[in-house]
């Protein structure tokens, strides 16, 4: 099974509506160590991203996951912007002259994506970020489709990887982001953004898992 | 929560159409990408000053727009960083060819975003350089953190930075002075209370009544300690101890001392704070020349103050008494 363009705005949209449904649970693990606007912030990003590929004619996974990427760097504003917005334009490149997106295509743009993430943020393993979600994710997409996986088997497995790896940020000490000012008193809370990515690759599985 | 809202969610926006309406004869505000724009821009041959942040500081930035100061501000969502689209489409509208002069507080959000719309913008072929302010003293500056963050000392920086624009120094120079103004400049915020964003609907964190919260951010974000609650002679000690120990400023020292309310203290509260400051400073010989007191970096409705130093030499007192005209600063014109 493979991924195409139309199959990718359906993804899209069950992103924006698990981003949604988050809301309140984004803003308030925000709230304790950050600013309280991350729920909120990636709420009005991701509508506007349906808006957009709604209304545009997309027709290539490239072209809808660029659009994604500069829907996310113009309306989200904050650190989640740029970064989110940058996963997904290193993503459209990743996939540029494929009208499908197979098993390795699709771990190859969540390589490319946390390329993006960690030249933009700057940040590594162990930081207390969105990149404790994102890097195991790539290790388990690399390796379900080394294995022979489909586009769901890839994502299945990266949600996975993605969820631990969000736990796995509670214990740590922020060393990057607005966290990071609260020093030791970080420690003992899931970092918002690394939670946010564990829900957008779960929501992105289901929706390809779904088909 | 109580607030004169309507919508949660169109708080900025209508904020800044209010901002329009009061003060049209110094800035004029686009609504789509939001930025403030200063009535007169461009100007041409003047190095263009620009801004922004998240909205819920008020009157920073947009406040600082016009004469002598800012040439536009790019407002955010409240506590959220403006995005790259909005900086570079106020760069476009207000430079003048001398080049623009980006001035960032040190969050992550706003540096990700600024640094995406400089690369924007140069790639327009506008000279765009950009200038990171980080004066507060609470955050450890280390590789463990995201660095200082910039406080009440921004403010001293776009008056002075925006009179050396005015007066027609080149973009090289303003950069250097914005960095002269970098390194001179010191500031740590407390807490009474916490404040509520509009759209949580809940105060970012809790402080009892016999609590106050030191070194507090300017985004309703917890602070370095909480401590028992302290007459007003030990809150300003904290505060200028933690301020002067820190660049140091020492003895003969000539600064301005910025006293700021984040929004919900009084200014009765805020006079009186400001006396003790200058008590202890004069006390250790730290000699106060020049003086800003009011509610300049405001944390939406939050109980607390800063204390912002900055160590002076005859230029930048120079420019500082130069002539601003914007809807929270005006004198000399």
């Amino acid at each position: 099974m493979t991924c195409t363009a139309e199959d990718l705005v359906r993804a899209l949209r069950a992103v924006a509506a698990a981003v949604a449904d988050h809301r309140a649970e984004l803003t308030e693990l925000d709230r304790v160590i950050g600013d309280a606007d991350h729920g909120e912030n990636l709420r009005r990003g991701f509508l506007a991203v349906v808006t957009k590929v709604d209304s545009a004619d997309l027709d290539t996974p490239t072209a809808v996951l660029k659009a994604v990427g500069t829907t996310l760097i113009s309306t989200v504003g904050g650190a989640s912007g740029p970064l989110y917005g940058t996963a997904f334009l290193r993503a459209a490149n990743a996939v540029t002259e494929k009208s499908e997106v197979d098993g390795p295509a699709a771990a190859e743009a969540l390589r490319a994506a946390l390329g993006g993430v960690v030249a933009r943020g700057r940040a590594e393993i162990g930081d207390k970020t969105m990149v404790d979600a994102l890097s195991p994710a790539v290790d388990a997409a690399v390796a379900a489709a080394e294995a022979g996986g489909d586009v769901a088997a890839v994502l299945a497995a990266a949600a996975e990887a993605a969820d631990r790896g969000a736990e796995s940020t509670t214990p740590l000490v922020a060393r990057k982001g607005r966290a990071s000012y609260l020093g030791e008193r970080s420690a003992g809370h899931l970092d918002p953004g690394a939670r946010s990515t564990a829900l957008i690759l779960r929501a992105l599985a289901s929706s390809a898992g779904a088909r | 929560m109580k607030k004169i809202i309507n919508d949660p969610s169109t708080v900025v926006a209508e904020a800044l159409r209010g901002l329009a309406a009061a003060h049209g004869d110094l800035l004029r505000v686009h609504e789509d990408p939001a930025y403030v724009a200063r009535a007169d821009a461009p100007r041409r041959g003047k190095v263009a000053l620009v801004s922004g942040g998240g909205s819920g500081h008020e009157p920073l930035h947009g406040g600082f727009v016009g004469l002598g100061m800012l040439d536009a501000a790019c407002p955010g969502a409240v506590f959220t960083s403006p995005t790259p689209d909005q900086v570079q489409a106020a760069v476009e509208a207000v430079h003048g060819d001398a080049g623009v002069l980006l001035v960032v507080k040190n969050y992550t959000g706003d540096v990700l975003n600024f640094e995406t719309a400089a690369e924007l913008a140069s790639a327009e072929g506008i000279d765009v350089r950009t200038v990171v302010i980080d004066d507060d003293v609470a955050v450890k500056d280390s590789t463990y953190t995201a660095g200082r963050r910039g406080v009440g000392g921004t403010v001293l920086l776009e008056k002075i930075v925006g009179a050396a624009a005015e007066r027609g120094d080149d973009l090289d120079a303003c950069e250097a002075l914005a960095r002269r103004v970098v390194a001179n400049v010191r500031s740590l915020g407390m807490a009474l209370t916490a404040c509520t964003v509009p759209h949580v609907g809940e105060p970012t964190f809790t402080l009892a009544e016999d609590e106050m919260e030191i070194g507090i951010g300017i985004h309703g974000e917890p602070g370095r300690a909480r401590v028992p609650l302290e007459p007003a002679d030990g809150i300003v000690r904290r505060l200028v101890e933690g301020v002067v120990e820190d660049l140091p400023f020492v003895e003969g020292d000539r600064v301005l001392l910025f006293t700021n309310s984040m929004g919900g203290t009084p200014l009765v509260e805020l006079y009186l704070a400001h006396g003790v400051a200058e008590r202890l400073l004069a006390e250790r010989g730290i000699r106060v020349e020049r003086r800003l007191v009011g509610p300049y970096v405001t944390s939406l409705e939050m109980q607390g103050m800063s204390l912002t130093l900055l160590r002076l030499d005859d230029e930048l007192t120079e420019l500082w008494d130069a002539p601003v005209r914007t809807p929270a600063l005006r004198w000399g014109v």
